[in-house]
């Protein structure tokens, strides 16, 4: 999977709000970015878990919503071209010739003298049963997330979950398979009101299956499922199956950082308040991640410790040149930089 | 002071003094007992699940569809199950007992 190597000033891993609003300090400043994140999309919790919820406290803005804020920031980063691998995890980190080398689960490959992690609680990851069975059915008959749709032709799928990817993949699989069912807890979704509308048509016409209840047990031999117990409302069911598509959210976790030599304090990465510097040298770490005494899990704590961290950066990117402190409002060689001269 | 009682997932029930206007998963957060609550308390996360003594289940306010939907995304979800974010701690609730639902 060797790819050609990315060389750039910033390597960024986490797309949240923080990570978003780090471009923007760092491009005041000349360095440019990549950014890397998990998801599919940008914008960290705000987009992911509350993109229709109001923000109240970021600064001059009275009220502001997840995404809002999430759109705010890439228009306000545009100038500086930032460039993003969405939907890959950052997973190794190594010392080389006195550089970072960042490595990708896509196999996406960077060299830059600074990485600043804004990685917030983790990586968002798919939430997986919590059966203690359920991990040896993982990947061959129970799965998380779909990669390649025809791999489920012929199955006799039991897809679970109330939301958008659960009805979604129910409706794009029940084609193929040689026969479908939806389990879910009640009988009311959190997804788009036509998919709910054509799986209940399915339903109807005995295309499919519909089950309200709880999975509380897997059957099968060798990671191969047979059944899959169900509690419904009338009792206890075993409903015959080969694959399990699980949809129950996300959640996160911290992932690969772990292993990076880091110092950590309860999950989170210490820093000094100066420069928002790991203990290795080069590597920052910004935003909900981070934590030193008097921490806040806050966005406004977040884009300050950024505009803070990019002072060290610019240092680590630019060891001959020196660096002079410029307002927005008044400096030539920013509105150059801004696009706005 | 109010007081709930919370039974951890070991079986332990403990005596917390409960601020009120708090949510019992701040209260319970606060005494330091093993609650995620990765959310912080908005109805986005189900990791604040508990399940509520049957007759006190039935005094409290019934919950939002929102918090109906959360739930959805929880695991051993029973007919007493709550988020227990979505509870504020009033007069009336002094002495309410929950359980820990198994963390996911
Ligand atoms: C419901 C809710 C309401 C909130 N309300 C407010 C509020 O009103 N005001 C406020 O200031 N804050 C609020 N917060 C908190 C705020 O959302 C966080 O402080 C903020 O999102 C932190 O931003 P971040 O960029 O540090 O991290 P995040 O937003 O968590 O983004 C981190 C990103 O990094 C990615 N990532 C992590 N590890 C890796 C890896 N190894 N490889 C690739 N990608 C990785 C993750 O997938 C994620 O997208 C709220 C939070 C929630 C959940
Ligand atoms: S703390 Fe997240 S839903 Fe209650």
């Amino acid at each position: 999977m060797a790819s050609d190597l990315i060389r750039t000033d910033m390597v960024i891993v986490g797309a949240g709000p923080v990570g978003l609003f780090a471009v923007f300090e760092a491009g005041l400043l000349g360095m440019s970015c990549h950014l890397i994140d998990n998801l599919d999309k940008v914008g960290g919790q705000c987009a992911e878990l509350y993109p229709d919820k109001p923000i109240y406290d970021i600064p001059a803005l009275p009220v502001c919503m997840g995404q809002e804020l999430v759109d705010r920031l890439m228009e306000q980063i545009r100038p500086f071209n930032p460039v993003f691998h969405l939907g890959q995890q950052a997973q190794r980190l190594e010392r080389v010739e006195g550089r970072w080398r960042l490595t990708t689960s896509a196999g996406t490959r960077f060299e830059s003298p600074v990485v600043v992690i804004a990685a917030g609680a983790g990586s968002f990851v798919p939430r997986k049963l919590p059966l203690p069975e359920a991990a040896a059915f993982e990947g061959r008959s129970l799965f998380y997330a779909v990669r390649r749709r025809d791999a489920f032709r012929g199955r006799r799928i039991l897809v679970a979950g109330g939301g958008d990817s659960a009805l979604d993949w129910f409706l794009a699989l029940q084609p193929l398979a040689q026969d479908i069912a939806l389990v879910h807890r009640r009988d009311q979704f959190r997804a788009a009101p036509d998919s709910v509308a054509k799986m209940r048509a399915l339903v109807e016409r005995g295309e499919a299956r519909f089950i309200q209840g709880q999975i509380t047990g897997l059957l099968g031999t060798d990671g191969q499922l047979e059944a899959v117990r169900i509690r419904t409302p009338s009792g206890e069911i075993l409903h015959p199956c080969d694959t399990l598509l699980a949809f129950y959210g996300l959640k996160m976790e911290l992932g690969p950082l772990a292993d990076w030599g880091l110092e950590l304090e309860g999950g989170q990465i210490k820093v000094d308040t100066e420069a928002f510097e790991t203990n290795l040298p080069g590597v920052f770490a910004i935003g909900d991640i981070c934590t030193y005494p008097g921490k806040l899990k806050l966005i406004l704590s977040g884009f300050h410790e950024g505009a803070l961290m990019c002072q060290k950066a610019f240092k680590y990117c630019f060891p001959d040149k020196k660096l002079v402190f410029r307002y927005t409002t008044s400096s030539s060689e920013l509105h150059k930089r801004l696009g706005v001269a | 002071m109010a007081k709930i009682y919370v039974v951890d997932r070991e079986g332990t029930e403990h005596e917390l003094e409960a601020e009120l206007g708090w949510s019992l998963m701040e209260i319970i957060r606060e005494a330091g007992l093993p609650i995620e609550a990765a959310c912080g308390g908005c109805c986005a996360c189900a990791t604040c699940h508990v399940y509520v003594e049957p007759e006190w289940f039935a005094r409290l306010p019934e919950p939002e569809e929102e918090e109906q939907m959360m739930l959805d995304e929880a695991f051993e979800v029973k007919d007493t199950s709550r988020l227990s974010c979505q509870i504020k701690m009033t007069e009336e609730l002094d002495g309410i007992r929950v359980t820990l639902a198994p963390e996911f």
